[in-house]
């Protein structure tokens, strides 16, 4: 019956987004405002609709009816409520309908705005998102449908079809037949059961969903012919909080990896990784670009570009994760949802550059380039690598499923195709973060950028030289140290330098003068702010790349291991029933520095026996100087010869960890909304500007 | 006039070096990257065949290949007990004298190349390794040629893209005040 109530209810949402769709397009053909008004009400009503689908589905989760297929694929008796309703987005339909329930409610939100100076854009907002929920609705109602049932036929026996699998159904396949009930469902996969797990999808989603309302006001820009820089002022704090949400998934999904996943590190260039990465990569260069077109009324076609790119890629980036394309072609020729994805993709990525086309003559830059060093110019160089980057991360991905498709073979691309491709990439957009914030909009030369850095370029080298003293003299250490020094001290002058200028100008203490400083351009120091951190993560980033050591050994109780100056020893093992049903096998090490005890570490081994599946939980010991991360690789309760561990050292990691906080602070901080829409920057003062203190309450 | 005249031509000779001295740094440190970064993955240890490898040794070779049945996971890191195997036929090769080349030409044969971490350089292969760099520098050249037009006083698209007419390169901008002057 709620299963019922669930499938109908978000059946309905399916309608409702089509119709949602029909009547926008109607009412702007016709000029019509009652036609429009209609379809922002039927979108209003999408949210509540999915919300009350969303409901049925937790509901028969929590009270464990495994008739429903979803419930029996994802939990078990045994499992904890909290991880019974988190399993919603843990198996593929589920997530369709969290994906679509947070879209919904993005453009609720959107719609809920004011609309008084941009009526124009309202009904093709509205079909841009209608029309991407009504997608994913169309997938979970005709494909991934979880609330289909199994069913028992009048012989008792569970129907199937002809390779034995149990057919999931709506409604009953053959006359007479009842519902299936299993006693339990096979539970809910190990790994999806650590906290941060729990949070990355939803904050991925949210970064995926984000990015799509920036998408619509841009098509909608292109079809209404409004191809001022409007659209981009409308959707700045969109952007950025989708951009937010999205560097949030991505932090935590390397942070659940670290912890979790039991191989010393935090980022394996896997492609399910790299498809979270590339809209991420468009998006800062979109964050980037965009600021060119405020400020100076260029690269509007580029910025369309960059905006139909991302959100391509969001939806390409699922369609990976959710064909079964990535484990074989042939998975993804028998998944269901596999070509849907790809038709829906094509189209609408046909239909943007198709648009973008059409009002190419109308999208030219309304001033032009006036030096190579301008900001603007360095901007460009900016998006030129991390476009550059998605290229690399964009075939790296594709080439296996194209190779596969041409030659049959199947072929891997790992870690080391990616660094070694990526990493002078990511060395170009160092040294630019370096020198593009001393450079001025419209015109820079050598002489003033090198007046404003030299003393930094100065100090950077002298930390170098320190370094090679004291630290490495592995060159490419020392190449990405001088340039995270660089850009620390470039980005901290230019703090010092704002600061000292109103200081002078304003007669304020150095506190006040810093404290309004950013305070009244919160974009520009929020911006600054992400840069200091992204260099913190730098720091680890390579520390743990190109310093990780690492040893493994079999050891008797009472023995130890030894590894870059920590020694661990093997005190005790022992095993118990954990509170999630698993069985633990925990070891007690003390480690030593020297003949200094710094404390015990206790890796172990969860085992799921419903599941049949390990997961490997490190020991780890968290310093700024190093990280002493502690496996057990294993141990037999019949072993006489002690247990196995593997111990990394990885210098510097902790240093990402607490540049990534920094670094969502730095966000949040910049997309925060304004007390007051006078600081609408004003693009310069030639440039006609439409409506720069126009920025609503919803901006 | 001709002072107006030598303006202008030593703004174009200083927008090639300041094009310069701005590609420079950049392709520098594109290309030292790309020539460190190429540069073989540190060893830790050496390939010595001996009778029995430690664990070091046998990860140090499971590290360069991948699980042949679970998805993208290497084999030095791979829980399940069918790598495990692997792992011990690597150390059982290596107590044998086996080189790192002939195990890994080994995995290679009985599982396809799949369980190498790079696809190895041949055939349709090598479009991995050239196509990003071509796509990379197509799109560097036509940006420093787009750059270059755009900065060049009275380019093309200057005359023909822009909407706004007051705005001028400032040295057209001296230019004409210099004729107003000899007026």
């Amino acid at each position: 019956m709620v299963a019922d109530i669930g499938y109908g209810v978000i059946f309905i949402a399916f309608l409702v987004a089509l119709y949602s769709v029909g009547a926008a397009i109607y009412g702007d053909r016709t000029k019509s405002a009652g036609w429009v008004e209609s379809a922002r009400r039927a979108m209003l009503l999408l949210w509540p609709l999915i919300s009350i689908s969303a409901a049925a589905l937790i509901y028969l989760l929590v009270t464990n009816h495994f008739e429903v297929s979803f419930v029996y694929e994802v939990i078990s008796r045994d499992m904890p409520t909290y991880l019974k309703i988190t399993a919603w987005w843990g198996g593929q339909a589920g997530s369709l309908v969290f994906w679509s329930w947070l879209m919904s409610a993005f453009a609720s939100l959107v719609t809920l705005r004011k609309w008084d100076r941009d009526r124009e854009f309202l009904p093709w907002v509205i079909v841009v998102t209608s029309l991407t929920t009504a997608f994913f609705l169309a997938l979970v109602v005709f494909y991934e449908n979880p609330f289909a049932e199994f069913w028992r036929g009048p012989d008792g026996k569970l129907i199937a079809d002809a390779s034995g699998n149990a057919i999931k159904s709506m409604f009953a396949p053959m006359l007479n037949a009842s519902l299936a009930i299993p006693t339990d469902g096979n539970g809910l996969n190990p790994f999806l059961r650590n906290p941060g797990m729990i949070i990355h999808p939803p904050m991925l989603y949210l970064g995926f969903v984000s990015f799509v309302i920036p998408f619509a006001f841009a098509i909608a820009a292109l079809i209404t012919g409004r191809t001022d820089d409007r659209w981009i002022r409308i959707t700045r704090r969109w952007t950025l909080w989708a951009w937010l949400f999205l560097s949030c998934g991505l932090v935590l999904g390397s942070r659940w990896a670290y912890d979790v996943l039991g191989w010393g590190g935090f980022w394996g260039w896997d492609p399910v990784e790299i498809a979270a990465l590339m809209p991420w990569l468009t998006g800062t260069a979109f964050l980037h670009s965009v600021m060119i077109q405020e400020k100076r009324g260029m690269l509007k076609q580029w910025n369309m570009l960059l905006i139909i790119l991302t959100y391509a890629l969001v939806i390409f980036g699922t369609f990976l994760t959710r064909s079964g394309i990535l484990s074989s072609v042939h998975a993804f020729a028998e998944s269901a949802i596999g070509p849907a994805f790809f038709t829906f993709i094509g189209i609408t990525f046909v239909g943007s550059i198709a648009l973008l086309i059409y009002r190419w003559p109308d999208l030219r830059g309304e001033t032009e380039m006036k030096s190579m060093l301008s900001r603007e110019a360095l901007f460009l160089l900016n998006n030129l690598l991390f476009i550059s980057v998605l290229v690399v991360c964009f075939w790296g991905v594709v080439f296996p499923i194209i190779s596969e498709i041409f030659t049959g073979q199947k072929v891997t691309v790992g870690p080391p195709f990616y660094q070694t491709a990526t990493g002078p990439l990511f060395a170009g957009l160092m040294l630019l973060m370096g020198v593009a914030p001393l450079s001025a909009w419209g015109h820079s030369s050598l002489k003033t950028l090198g007046r404003a850095i030299w003393k930094s370029v100065i100090a950077a080298l002298v930390i170098t030289i320190f370094l090679f003293f004291t630290y490495t003299a592995n060159p490419i250490a020392l190449v990405a140290f001088f340039l995270v020094a660089m850009v620390i001290l470039v980005t901290l002058q230019e703090f010092w330098r704002g600061t000292a200028a109103r200081m002078k100008a304003q007669s304020e203490n150095a506190f006040t003068a810093f404290w309004r400083l950013v305070g009244r351009d919160r974009r520009r120091y929020g911006g600054y702010v992400i840069h200091l951190s992204m260099m913190l993560m730098a720091i680890g980033i390579l520390g743990i790349n190109l310093f990780q050591i690492q040893t493994q050994g079999t050891v008797p109780v009472n023995s130890s291991l030894s590894l870059g100056g920590y020694t661990v020893k093997y005190d005790s093992v022992a095993q118990f029933p954990g509170p999630d049903g698993q069985q633990v096998t925990r070891a007690v090490v003390s480690v030593y520095q020297g003949n200094n005890y710094l404390g015990d570490l206790y890796p172990r081994i969860d085992y799921y026996p419903t599941e049949k599946q390990n997961m490997t939980i490190p020991g780890d010991r968290p310093t700024l100087k190093d990280d002493l991360y502690i496996i057990l690789v294993d141990w037999q309760p019949t072993s006489t010869n002690g247990a196995t561990f593997k111990i990394f050292v990885n210098p510097l990691v902790n240093w990402l960890w607490i540049g990534a906080i920094i670094f969502l602070f730095g966000i949040i901080f910049a997309a925060w909304p304004d007390r007051d829409a006078e600081r609408v920057p004003a693009r310069s003062h030639h440039i006609h500007q439409p409506d720069a203190n126009q920025t609503g309450a919803a901006d | 006039m001709e002072d107006a005249m030598s303006k202008m031509q030593n703004s174009k000779t200083q927008g090639r070096k300041t094009q310069n001295a701005i590609a420079l740094p950049i392709l520098l440190a594109l290309t030292c990257g790309l020539v460190l970064a190429s540069q073989p993955y540190q060893k830790v240890f050496a390939q010595q065949p001996v009778p029995t490898p430690s664990d070091d040794q046998v990860n140090q070779i499971a590290h360069q290949l991948y699980c042949p049945v679970c998805e993208d996971t290497p084999l030095d890191v791979c829980p399940t007990e069918a790598c495990r195997q692997w792992r011990d036929l690597i150390r059982q090769q290596l107590s044998q004298g086996w080189t790192e080349q002939q195990i890994k030409q080994y995995f290679v044969q009985q599982y396809g190349v799949r369980v190498l971490d790079e696809p190895p350089q041949t055939g349709l292969n090598w479009l991995i390794y050239i196509l990003p760099p071509v796509i990379i520098l197509a799109g560097a050249f036509i940006l420093f040629r787009a750059l270059r037009m755009w900065t060049k006083p009275g380019s093309a698209s200057a005359a023909s893209g822009s909407k706004d007419e007051t705005v001028k390169d400032e040295y057209v901008a001296r230019f004409e005040e210099e004729l107003k002057k000899r007026k």
